[in-house]
């Protein structure tokens, strides 16, 4: 089919800082999932990894965090380094040593243990004395006051935004460089999102964490990030920078449902205009 | 009323020792949200390495850190070569999992130690402490009071540890979510590898003072049995739950066994010995009805 035209701007690779060179990942020894995915996070930069349910989004993150192995994936192909060092052998723990730490889909947060007991365990790896570990804490109530108002309370009894502020900043307790945030927004209102966003973007600027994002919520990722990337059934079909994705034809036609004459519903895309895909 | 307060206190102190059992089940289940069966194995392993390491000669107070280094060593190898490969397992992988390991254990220990009963010498003798006798005429056992001083100390210790430390945060992390506790970099081999070391520890005490009163044998295994309905009173999860739900189970049975058959007898006729034995799972099956996650269970949160 129809080759992307898009204008394809390469990330710059001014410095190397976390890149990904050609990863296949196959689950269970027989689901290929990833089937050559290579993407750059420039330092001190936002890059957001777009597509559908299932293109792959939270495997990259998790192949890069080396959570895959708990799921019976493995990494079969490809590398991936860190500030020129092959990390794809690290165990989570020494992963987040090195200050690359992931925030999970679906906030995991511990259910039992009060929101501050839960920022405090974000600080497992570091050994630190009590004075900074309060610095520490400090810093993400700054960014985070929400947080600090319901320190007591457990946090399974707190509601879904005030959970996804606590995964962001139990792993910001990590004092991390580097975030692989995974679908922030999902089942939060627009307003919370909206929220979040403005926070990571804080982060990004203020205290120089870069981020890769992953996010179905084209529209909304974009207008944060710097770059972005698309998968598509386990490959990249498209990168560039967030304002040139944002305002492409076909990004626009297929994940924001707008086309030139305005937005329309799928129901009246045409027939084969619909069943278009970039890989298919 | 001396008599009922005789009872009520040596029940009570008895309850200890089924908190102390109950206690090794409730730091694995907080730990890696398991009901670890093989617990009652453990602490017939602990209390057979203690009489089998004097029986190769060594004192004493050189025989229980040898018994303690072998439980530690049983839990890391627990760790390394059964927990590992069955992260992110449902529970009843687990579970079944320490079925198997309870029946390696009652295997092995008794092919290593010799499997014939014997008794152990805490040099702590079980007889009543004169001065209550003589001030009160009451009979209280020096060694039951000794067994629930240690076994308090131990608990305290322990709650001060899971709620207060940064590992003890970190055991409980890993009980909420162990995929979430290796994301922030949570090594959960250390974790389960502590976890089971200071599980194996409270099976030594629990095993040198039951060994001490009852005897090293075999047996043993079946004080885990007593245990299940001191943790569906007290909860699973709480360390205070096991003391509470100890106390409350031997209280009660020995209670129960003492004014219960008069009552029964009249009403009913017949013969009525022995309540002291089914007492507890019937007071377990009442809690079951009215209040499943015990008295201080962490209720199941769930967001909808």
């Amino acid at each position: 089919m129809t080759a992307p035209t898009a204008p394809i701007d390469p990330a710059p690779t001014a410095e190397r800082y976390l890149t990904i060179n050609n990863i296949e990942v196959i689950y269970d020894h027989v689901i290929l999932v990833l089937k050559g995915v290579s993407l750059d996070v420039p330092k001190g930069k936002i890059v957001a990894l777009l597509g559908a349910n299932g293109a792959g989004k939270t495997t990259t993150l998790k192949a890069i965090s080396n959570l895959l192995r708990a799921e019976r994936g493995d990494v079969t192909k490809g590398s991936v380094e860190f500030k020129n060092r092959r990390v794809d052998q690290l165990s989570p723990n020494e992963l987040v040593k090195r200050g690359v730490i992931q925030v999970m889909e679906g906030r995991h947060c511990f259910g039992h243990l009060t929101l501050e007991e839960n920022l405090l365990t974000g600080a497992y790896t570091r050994s630190i004395s009590r004075g900074e570990l309060k610095d520490a804490l400090e810093k993400v109530y700054h960014y985070f006051p929400r947080l600090k108002t319901r320190r007591g309370t457990q946090a399974g009894y707190t509601s879904g935004g005030e959970q996804q502020m606590c995964a962001i900043g139990r792993a910001l307790m990590a004092k991390p460089e580097m975030i692989l945030l995974d679908e922030p927004s999902m089942g939060l209102a627009p307003q919370i999102v909206e929220e979040i966003f403005g926070i990571v973007k804080d982060l990004n600027q203020k205290e120089n964490v870069s981020f890769l994002l992953a996010e179905q919520n084209t529209l909304m990722a974009l207008r944060y990030a710097d770059f972005g990337y698309i998968l598509e059934n386990g490959r990249v079909v498209m990168e560039g920078d967030a304002e040139g994705l944002s305002t492409n034809e076909d990004v626009k036609e297929f994940y924001l449902g707008l086309s030139s004459s305005g937005r329309k519903s799928f129901k009246d895309v045409k027939h084969y205009r619909r069943r278009k895909r970039w890989l298919s | 009323m001396r008599f009922f307060l005789e009872v009520l206190i040596s029940g009570l102190l008895s309850g200890v020792m089924y908190s102390l059992v109950a206690l090794g089940f409730v730091l694995i289940y907080k730990a890696s949200g398991v009901f670890n069966f093989a617990q009652g194995a453990m602490v017939y392993l602990a209390a057979l390495s203690v009489v089998g390491c004097m029986e190769k000669g060594a004192p004493l107070w050189l025989a229980i850190p040898l018994a303690l280094g072998i439980m530690t060593l049983f839990g890391i190898a627990t760790e390394k070569f059964v927990l590992r490969k069955l992260v992110n397992q449902p529970p009843i992988a687990l579970f079944m999992a320490t079925i198997g390991l309870a029946f390696f254990i009652e295997g092995l220990a008794p092919m290593v130690f010799g499997s014939d009963p014997r008794a152990l010498d805490l040099g702590i003798v079980d007889e009543p402490i004169e001065a209550i006798l003589n001030r009160w005429g009451m009979v209280i056992s020096r060694f039951d009071l000794v067994a629930a001083g240690i076994a308090a100390l131990l608990v305290t210790v322990l709650a001060l540890f899971f709620q207060y430390t940064r590992i003890g945060r970190a055991l409980r992390a890993v009980a909420d979510d162990h995929q979430a506790a290796l994301s922030i970099g949570i090594p959960l081999q250390h974790i389960w590898a502590i976890v089971w070391g200071v599980a194996g520890f409270v099976a030594l005490v629990a095993g040198m003072l039951w060994g001490a009163r009852n005897g090293v044998q075999f047996a043993l295994t079946f004080t885990a049995l007593k245990a299940l309905p001191v943790l569906i009173i007290g909860g699973f999860t709480s360390v205070p739950g096991a003391i509470v739900g100890g106390l409350i189970i031997g209280a009660s049975e020995k209670l129960a066994e003492i004014y219960l058959p008069p009552l029964m007898e009249s009403a009913f006729g017949g013969n009525f010995g022995g309540i002291e034995g089914w007492f507890p799972y019937v007071l377990a099956l009442l809690f079951l009805l009215i209040r499943p996650e015990g008295l201080f269970g962490e209720k199941h949160i769930d967001r909808v």
